[in-house]
């Protein structure tokens, strides 16, 4: 199935970017992370520009973020006062993400440090969610509760001023704190073309402590503003949202999602995030490598 | 001897005038629209003399199509502290957004190297126009690199099989386009060459258009900026929240 993209200017097999969409969204209904850090990558791979993929792939991710909202509002999984702090802090972030995309793509680094971020990125947070599961799951196996979390949060957060209660998420700490990570998450989205969920939602589990039924439905809260505002903001400046594309991806994505929603109430939150972490791993794995081994093409060609 | 030389020269010229040609396309305009995967060009014509009557002698027809030119900057990639980055940068000002070049045998053996260099016949004698002034060998280096990049991507060829000749008189040759060409208008210069030698060259045009919803999605996103990203906002919320009522029922 050929199908032409517009923007992109280039034709595509059809089913493959649905197949793309579809485990972009089995990824967002099963962890709450968008997925965007496996299609933008993929997408690129595929030969899709990396301005389009980065744009279009945001645009996925806001379709197969609604639905796993709406599924996880009606079991009361998003604590929606934390959820408003972090798309304030994402929409800054999406703006000074922008500023820094602009800055790098002129100095002709954006592509180094894209990947270079991707990998100190998906290598920290990918371990640290796999030793966390990896313990977890060993201390169940042997018998022993696991050890009682001796602090909720960070110590670092309990430093900041200013104290807000969020009941859902079972927290009483400084609403600067879910803000700056608001903050970096937009940025990030802007820059990576994520949706921010595989930093958000270890993030919200290990530094604000929230209470782990609330992390994945708040953090897909946070990915369906901070994407909207990520889509209108490619749309404004790099005029790089390919419909036809986004649209293919969609297709996959609000399917997947729902399959993904499904699993995620059957299999065991350990085992989830122990696979999530793997993934990560993987991917931060395949970057690193892309970046040491010599690239298939040394030249790059870009339009003034 | 020098006199009898001049005269044969002389009447050797007047005997093989310059032929004309008479080129045409098989499409003169190449419509872009939904399922566009590429498409083949035939560009084909006459060889004639300027009386019109059959020319009547064997010429290497060459024919070259090459896309809108646009300034672009090449970079070039290289490994520091263990890790490959973008190091060295140039900029050309006019580098050809598609290049294809048609022969029926090597170009090498057509026409020397400086004949080449001035009708820009083959990859290796495009005219990039470097921006700044780096010393030839750097100059070959770069301009080899984007080349073969451009190679790669099927937007530069290099066919010397693609032209047949008929009865001295008719040629064509084959042309493919990918999908992912520019649109613009694009030329295609024919060249007849004797003895290393053009004797008679003739341009006819390709224009490359988006049609239908294509062009609409594409003035839209660059018209009206804000409507086309919220529209696209729109579709992904309708779609997703779709998809969920969707599955609910199942």
């Amino acid at each position: 199935m050929d199908v032409y993209l517009p923007i992109a200017n280039l034709a595509v097999n059809g089913l493959i970017i649905i197949g793309l969409g579809a485990l972009t969204g089995v990824l967002s209904g099963l962890f709450g992370v968008g997925g965007g850090f496996l299609t933008t990558p993929l997408l690129i791979f595929y030969g899709v520009p990396p301005t389009v993929a980065a744009a279009s792939a945001a645009s996925t991710v806001t379709g197969a973020s609604v639905s796993g909202v709406f599924a996880h509002g009606q079991r009361g999984g998003v604590d929606y006062q934390m959820g408003g702090v972090l798309v304030a802090g994402g929409v800054l972030g999406t703006g000074i993400g922008a500023v820094l995309f602009s800055i790098l793509q002129r100095l002709g680094q954006i592509d180094t440090a894209i990947n270079l971020l991707y990998v100190l990125m998906l290598g920290s947070i990918g371990s640290l969610m796999a030793k966390e599961s990896i313990e977890t799951m060993l201390a169940a196996r042997r018998g022993v509760a696991p050890p009682a979390r001796k602090r909720r949060h960070h110590p670092l957060v309990a430093l900041l001023p200013l104290r807000w209660r969020f009941y859902r998420s079972g927290l009483y700490i400084s609403p600067l704190a879910p803000l700056l990570l608001g903050v970096v998450g937009g940025i990030l989205t802007m820059l990576l073309g994520i949706g921010g969920g595989f930093i958000m939602v270890p993030a919200m589990l290990y530094i604000l402590g929230m209470s782990a039924n609330v992390v994945v439905g708040t953090s897909l809260f946070q990915i369906l503003f901070v994407t909207i505002a990520t889509t209108l903001m490619h749309a404004l400046t790099t005029h790089a949202v390919d419909l036809v594309l986004g649209f293919l991806l969609l297709v996959g994505s609000v399917s997947g999602a729902q399959l993904g929603a499904r699993i995620g109430q059957i299999a065991s939150p350990v085992t989830l995030r122990l696979i999530l972490a793997l993934i990560v791993l993987a991917v931060g794995l395949r970057m690193a490598l892309g970046l040491t081994w010599q690239p298939g093409d040394i030249f790059t060609v870009t339009v003034l | 001897m020098r006199v009898l030389a001049a005269l044969l020269a002389f009447f050797a010229l007047i005997g093989a005038a310059d032929p004309i040609l008479v080129p045409d396309v098989s499409q003169h305009q190449v419509q872009v629209r939904q399922g566009f995967t590429g498409t083949q060009l035939l560009l084909f014509g006459a060889i004639l003399t300027p009386e019109g009557t059959r020319a009547g002698r064997d010429y290497d027809i060459v024919v070259v199509l090459e896309g809108p030119a646009r300034p672009v900057v090449l970079r070039e990639k290289e490994k520091v502290a263990g890790v490959w980055v973008n190091a060295h940068s140039t900029v050309f000002r006019s580098m050809p957004s598609f290049y294809a070049v048609a022969s029926a045998r090597p170009l090498r053996d057509i026409v020397d190297e400086r004949t080449a260099a001035i009708y820009e016949l083959g990859l290796d004698s495009l005219q990039l126009s470097p921006a700044a002034s780096i010393d030839p060998a750097q100059q070959a280096h770069y301009a080899q690199g984007l080349v073969s990049l451009m190679r790669g991507k099927g937007l530069y060829q290099q066919d010397e099989h693609a032209v047949t000749v008929k009865d001295q008189v008719l040629y064509q040759a084959r042309i493919s386009l990918p999908s992912n060409v520019q649109t613009g208008v694009y030329t295609a210069e024919t060249f007849a060459i004797r003895n290393g030698r053009v004797v008679a060259s003739a341009i006819s045009e390709v224009e490359v258009v988006k049609v239908g919803m294509e062009r609409g999605i594409e003035d839209f996103s660059r018209r009206r900026a804000l409507s086309y990203g919220l529209m696209a906002v729109a579709i992904s919320v309708l779609m997703g929240w779709a998809a969920g009522r969707l599955f609910a029922l199942v």
